[in-house]
């Protein structure tokens, strides 16, 4: 089927449930209230004429700064039927989950452990959330828009901080010494000036 | 024959002098466990991104790193010298660490390429901006990826450092 048609079906069982439908370079894309997520899923995965057997994949967006809040992204496909959709869940700031999809497709697992580790939206029903990328002490979520690009001391992670507490019982054989790295940067300034000959 | 006299010896090279016929060297203990050293170093692989593939090839049969000597292990604790090649992230620093605990002194440390020397073009909240905020580096080979000409030269480089060290052949360096 082709995308505007599935778009138009999907619309025609749940109309309350779909926001809107936008298209972009032969793209379509259905917004979706986040609220029965599932069933419009098991819905778009068992009817005989879509059959969208494959989630090509789920991520998460952080609109925020356009004044909205997240949406969780479905890529669709139909192995069978060899056709594709993109599903877009629109979720409030404040309240920020959804339900999970593992019912309908058992890959979603780790797409939606990802999705929280790096953007903190829950998903709801998920048997095993945890972060997935970063370490499990983490502070934050990296992907939202308001995130620190580099850490200050403070927000540094934990177990980094530690390390180089623990790099600094290397300093007896010179490491990380000012006398010593202003030596380093002499002999590499004299090494570099002997080189061009 | 009496006893060898001093001119008798024969300086092959600087501070190496053959006895004839005796088969026998004479030279300073830093001189022969640095030359050992020096000429068998068995660097530990850390391949953690591109810069990995480029140390593979310096390694196979086109520019054939076991030529100096250098022969890659895949166990820090037969190792001598830690290839750290590619980007070092927050969360894969300390096990470097354990593995450069695991390596037997002396160890030495070249930090590969662009990431590893300074974080590279990932100044990002995951990625240690240069392996030496945790680890004392010897040899820093910068490139994005180094060729592998880079790291050959890199090795070089620390088979110069080695021969410069003095009494480091002891416990109590």
């Amino acid at each position: 089927m082709e995308p505007l048609a599935i778009a138009d079906k999907l619309k025609k069982k749940f109309p309350d449930d779909v926001l809107d439908i936008v298209e972009a370079r032969k793209q379509v894309g259905v917004i979706l209230r986040r609220d029965h997520i599932v069933e419009i899923c098991g819905w778009l995965h068992d009817d005989p004429d879509l059959l969208f057997d494959h989630l090509l994949g789920l991520c998460g967006v952080d609109y925020r700064p356009k004044g909205r809040g997240f949406e969780v992204v479905y890529n669709l496909y139909s192995i069978h039927n060899r056709h594709m959709i993109r599903l877009r869940a629109d979720i409030p700031e404040d309240e920020c989950w959804l339900d999970s999809v593992i019912p309908v497709w058992r890959g979603a697992d780790w797409h939606e452990r990802e999705c929280y580790d790096l953007l903190g939206i829950e998903f709801r029903g998920h048997p095993d959330l945890r972060r997935i990328l970063l370490p499990e002490d983490w502070q934050g979520h990296p992907l939202r828009k308001d995130y620190p690009l580099s850490p200050t001391k403070k927000t540094e992670w934990q177990g980094y901080e530690e390390l180089k507490e623990l790099s600094k019982a290397l300093r007896v054989h010179g490491f990380q010494q000012e006398s010593s790295n202003s030596k380093t940067a002499q002999h590499l300034v004299k090494e570099a000036g002997n080189g061009g000959t | 024959m009496g006893s060898i006299g001093h001119n008798d010896l024969v300086e092959t090279e600087e501070g190496i002098r053959v006895i004839p016929g005796a088969n026998a060297f004479i030279m300073t203990l830093n001189k022969v466990v640095n030359w050992g050293r020096a000429s068998s170093i068995w660097p530990a692989t850390f391949g953690l991104a591109c810069c990995a593939i480029e140390m593979m090839d310096a390694g196979a049969s086109t520019h054939d790193l076991d030529r100096f000597g250098i022969i890659f292990r895949a166990s820090p604790r037969q190792a001598d010298a830690l290839v750290i090649a590619g980007t070092v992230s927050k969360k894969m620093a300390p096990v470097v660490r354990r593995v450069y605990d695991q390596m037997p002194e002396p160890r030495y440390v070249i930090a590969m390429g662009s990431c590893a020397c300074s974080g590279g073009i990932f100044n990002s909240y995951s990625v240690v901006q240069g392996c030496d905020e945790f680890l004392p580096v010897d040899i820093y080979v910068p490139g994005c990826p180094p060729r592998p000409e880079a790291l050959m030269e890199g090795f070089m480089r620390l088979q110069e450092k080695i021969m410069k060290e003095k009494v480091r052949w002891s416990r109590w360096r």
